[in-house]
């Protein structure tokens, strides 16, 4: 046990700590890329002209990068991933990636929880003449809060499962101490650590998030 | 204060065919009066109420509220007409997660009221719907008739000119209702509101009402005061609410029997008629013996209403005597065959 902390403690902290990184990193870029997207589904849905040719085209835009798996769009993206950020390595070059490939899962998430929404309530809005974006806010949003802090939960969960591919382009993080100490240098033990702190981390975040819907519920 | 011109509403529906709502209806609502459209579900009511603050904007015609178009006005100058009209719904449409207290400090805060005239206004209109013990709850803890009460403090603290109440009360038990229909008619009377509502229940209209609309297939079928669509409808929809609060389930053979002893009549009491025991005082005039049918009195917004449906047994120089006497003492009189005994 204590031969073990010493050979890989270092090596599982510091993974642990790059996949946190990552995670809360893209996480957060991808709730300011996400939201906004599922609001203008949302409000884009029924309507004609210009609406109508928004959601489509977001539509059709949000299902192409749905349906490709996140360690084909890791490679497909390295030449844009470098343009944007100067570099397609590291921490710093699976950003770009994780962000691209959670947002439009978010804004689909996001857009199932607005569409909850009482449309009775906004109406009621809508008739006290008040504005059609702070409806979005004060009305959408936090009326559809307790359904978005699960649809968060969600995709930080998936976007944890996504890093593990981080490896590949050197980013570290756990699921690469696993793939390659684990699988690929045969220490099977190293594999079983980094699942179990997997495994808590998982379950964690997933009561957290069940414990904070709940308390935005108000009922 | 709301006059509705030649609106017309129709739904294109995805199959490309026209669904009208609507028929060219026109409407006017004076100030300070409760007026009441009434009709059957699909009957187009509720489209009307929801394009008086355009919430639906029709198809054609106008909606002027104190003379002005609405569906003339930009986005901007319609918001703020909205602001001084106030709405209430079947659904009550509160914010889950807000209380009390922010459901109605919100939209104040939204629609520009000063931060330091929010807590006064919350107040003083929680005050007037009685729930000034109530401020920190919230809505899934209130029962349905508070939560209707939330929502016309709501609309009240905007200070409305009008307010629209869209089946207001059609989610709640009589109890309730009868509460919420004395707090719209408190309202109108002390603050001066003009109401328009709408609604599928005759109880509604001759509670507070002054004015009524029958509505159907989109169109007004009878309008005018609720005391005279009450003792006189002409169109068969009105007179089948106006029979929905008289049930007089009487079989037809039954009356066929009934009628070889004398005529069946009904009587329409209105105001004082309604009153008078004027059946009996008819028996001890006359040798005549009468058996009452079927009957009810309502109480209308401003005066009792009452119908009776009676047998008059006795020989027919003495039966028409008392129909005779019954009409010189102001009651409406009808005689009633058992081929239009169809109710």
């Amino acid at each position: 046990m204590t031969a073990f902390i010493e050979r890989w403690g270092s090596t599982i902290v510091e993974a642990t700590f790059a996949t946190f990184q990552m995670v809360t990193i893209s996480l957060v870029f991808s709730i300011i890329i996400g939201l906004p997207l599922g609001v203008l589904l949302v409000i884009t849905r029924t309507g004609t002209g210009n609406k109508r040719w928004t959601y489509r085209v977001l539509n059709i835009v949000i299902n192409t990068i749905r349906s490709i798996p996140f360690i084909i769009l890791l490679f497909a993206l390295l030449p844009f991933t470098r343009v944007l950020v100067g570099t397609s390595m590291g921490v710093r070059g699976v950003i770009v990636p994780l962000v691209i490939f959670t947002a439009p899962y978010l804004a689909r998430l996001m857009e199932s929880a607005l569409l909850e929404v009482d449309r009775g309530v906004i109406e009621a809005y809508q008739a006290m003449g008040i504005k059609p974006i702070q409806i979005v806010w004060h009305v959408m949003i936090r009326e559809a809060k307790p359904s978005i802090i699960l649809g968060v939960t969600i995709a930080l969960i998936g976007l944890i499962g996504a890093t593990a591919m981080a490896g590949l382009v050197g980013a570290g993080g756990l699921g690469d101490v696993a793939y390659r100490f684990g699988h690929v240098r045969y220490q099977p033990e190293v594999m079983y650590v980094t699942i179990v702190i997997l495994v808590i981390l998982i379950q964690l975040i997933q009561s957290l998030g069940n414990t904070m819907s709940a308390k935005a519920k108000k009922d | 204060m709301i006059t509705l011109e030649n609106i017309t509403k129709t739904f294109q529906t995805k199959k490309q065919t026209a669904v009208t709502a609507l028929n060219g209806v026109s409407l006017t609502v004076e100030k300070g009066e409760i007026y009441g459209v009434i009709g059957y579900s699909g009957a187009g009511k509720s489209t009307l109420i929801r394009c008086v603050n355009l919430l639906e904007p029709p198809t054609s015609g106008q909606v002027k509220i104190d003379g002005v178009d609405l569906t003339g006005l930009s986005k901007e100058a319609l918001r703020n007409v909205r602001q001084k009209i106030g709405m209430i719904f079947q659904g009550f449409n509160l914010l889950k997660t807000a209380t009390v207290y922010q459901n109605i400090a919100i939209p104040l805060k939204l629609t520009g009221v000063k931060e330091a005239d929010i807590d006064a206004r919350v107040k003083k209109y929680l005050k007037i719907v009685s729930l000034e013990d109530k401020h920190n709850v919230y809505p899934n803890q209130l029962s349905g008739g508070q939560k209707q009460r939330v929502a016309i403090a709501r609309a009240l603290s905007h200070e409305p000119e009008i307010l629209l109440s869209d089946e207001a009360t059609s989610a709640l038990d009589p109890d309730t209702t009868d509460q919420i229909l004395a707090l719209l008619h408190k309202i109108n009377q002390e603050l001066g509101i003009t109401i328009l509502l709408i609604t599928h229940e005759m109880h509604v209209i001759q509670q507070i009402c002054d004015r009524v609309a029958v509505m159907e297939n989109g169109d007004i079928v009878e309008q005018g005061k609720v005391i005279d669509v009450y003792t006189n409808p002409k169109h068969l929809t009105t007179q089948r609410f106006v029979d929905s609060i008289f049930p007089s389930q009487i079989p037809a053979s039954i009356i066929k029997d009934l009628e070889q002893q004398g005529p069946i009549i009904d009587l329409t009491f209105v105001g004082d008629a309604a009153d008078r025991p004027s059946l009996s005082v008819i028996s001890k005039k006359f040798a005549i013996e009468t058996n009452i049918l079927s009957g009810n009195i309502v109480q209308l917004k401003e005066q009792p209403f009452g119908k009776l449906r009676a047998h008059i047994k006795g020989a027919a120089s003495e039966t028409n005597q008392a129909i005779d006497y019954l009409k010189n003492q102001g009651v409406q009189v009808s005689e009633v065959k058992s081929i239009d005994s169809i109710y």
